[in-house]
């Protein structure tokens, strides 16, 4: 049996109150939405104060499975626009089947599934925001996106965030 | 090793990254201070996250030993 002797400096933590973590979350991909909300919920999980700002096809994430638009161009935008389930990867997606793939290769290791990386994310309370200026150009109105969602906000809000925050990053 | 009264025993086999410490961080408000959790996982990542998230977290990792595939690690709340 490996014992591990662990050193008394481990009792000796910082703790991490007080630390925050901002997250521009731009890809509207599986596998780095995978990433973003593992690195959002272990970030919640460590006492860090989590924001994720969801912009252009990182909507998709926290869209609802709706068929949103309202002019020509809108309405077509949204038959193409997933929802959480209907995301593909970035590679190997294969008209669908990568997503199936990968789906079930992380069911069969035990991985949590990408929706329920994004429900461990509100139940640790990350909060998840909307860009104001994606859906409206995309038209994708407030009522189409889950109701997790705590706030539609723009690029000052995110930077006002990001500045008070120890970890930035965009994904 | 001396076994020590776990105020909760955790089963985290079978879970990947990031559960276990999302489990950990859930389940460590439930015992009180000085309260002892014994936790059993199988993912291997597990020997350096949970380190660092006591480490992040300030409680105490009072020991960790690894059995083939099983991990057993104990930690002790500190606040």
């Amino acid at each position: 049996m490996a014992v591990l002797a662990v050193p008394a400096l481990e009792t000796a933590g910082q703790p991490a109150t007080g630390t925050k973590l901002s997250m521009v979350v731009f890809s509207g991909d599986m596998d780095k939405l995978i990433a973003a909300f593992i690195i959002a919920t272990g970030a919640a999980a460590m006492g860090m104060e989590v924001t994720m700002f969801f912009t252009f096809w990182g909507l998709q994430a926290i869209r609802k499975p709706v068929r949103s638009g309202t002019g020509v161009f809108g309405k077509m935008l949204g038959l193409f626009l997933k929802d959480i389930n209907g995301v593909g990867p970035s590679k190997l997606n294969m008209g669908g089947m990568g997503r199936w793939m990968f789906k079930k290769m992380m069911t069969a290791k035990g991985a949590a599934s990408l929706p329920e990386l994004r429900q461990t994310a509100i139940d640790l309370g990350v909060r998840l925001q909307a860009c104001q200026m994606s859906l409206d150009i995309m038209e994708i109105k407030r009522e189409d996106l889950i109701e997790g969602v705590e706030d539609v906000v723009g690029v000052a809000a995110f930077l006002e965030n990001a500045s008070q925050s120890t970890t930035t990053l965009f994904i | 090793m001396e076994a020590v009264k776990a105020d909760l025993t955790l089963d985290l086999t079978g879970l990947l990254c990031p559960i276990p410490v999302v489990k950990m961080a859930q389940a460590i408000k439930t015992v009180p201070v000085a309260g002892i959790i014994e936790a059993t996982a199988t993912d291997p990542g597990v020997m350096a996250d949970i380190p660092a998230w006591c480490r992040t977290t300030g409680q105490t990792l009072v020991s960790m030993e690894r059995q083939d595939k099983l991990i057993t690690f104990v930690v002790q709340r500190v606040k």
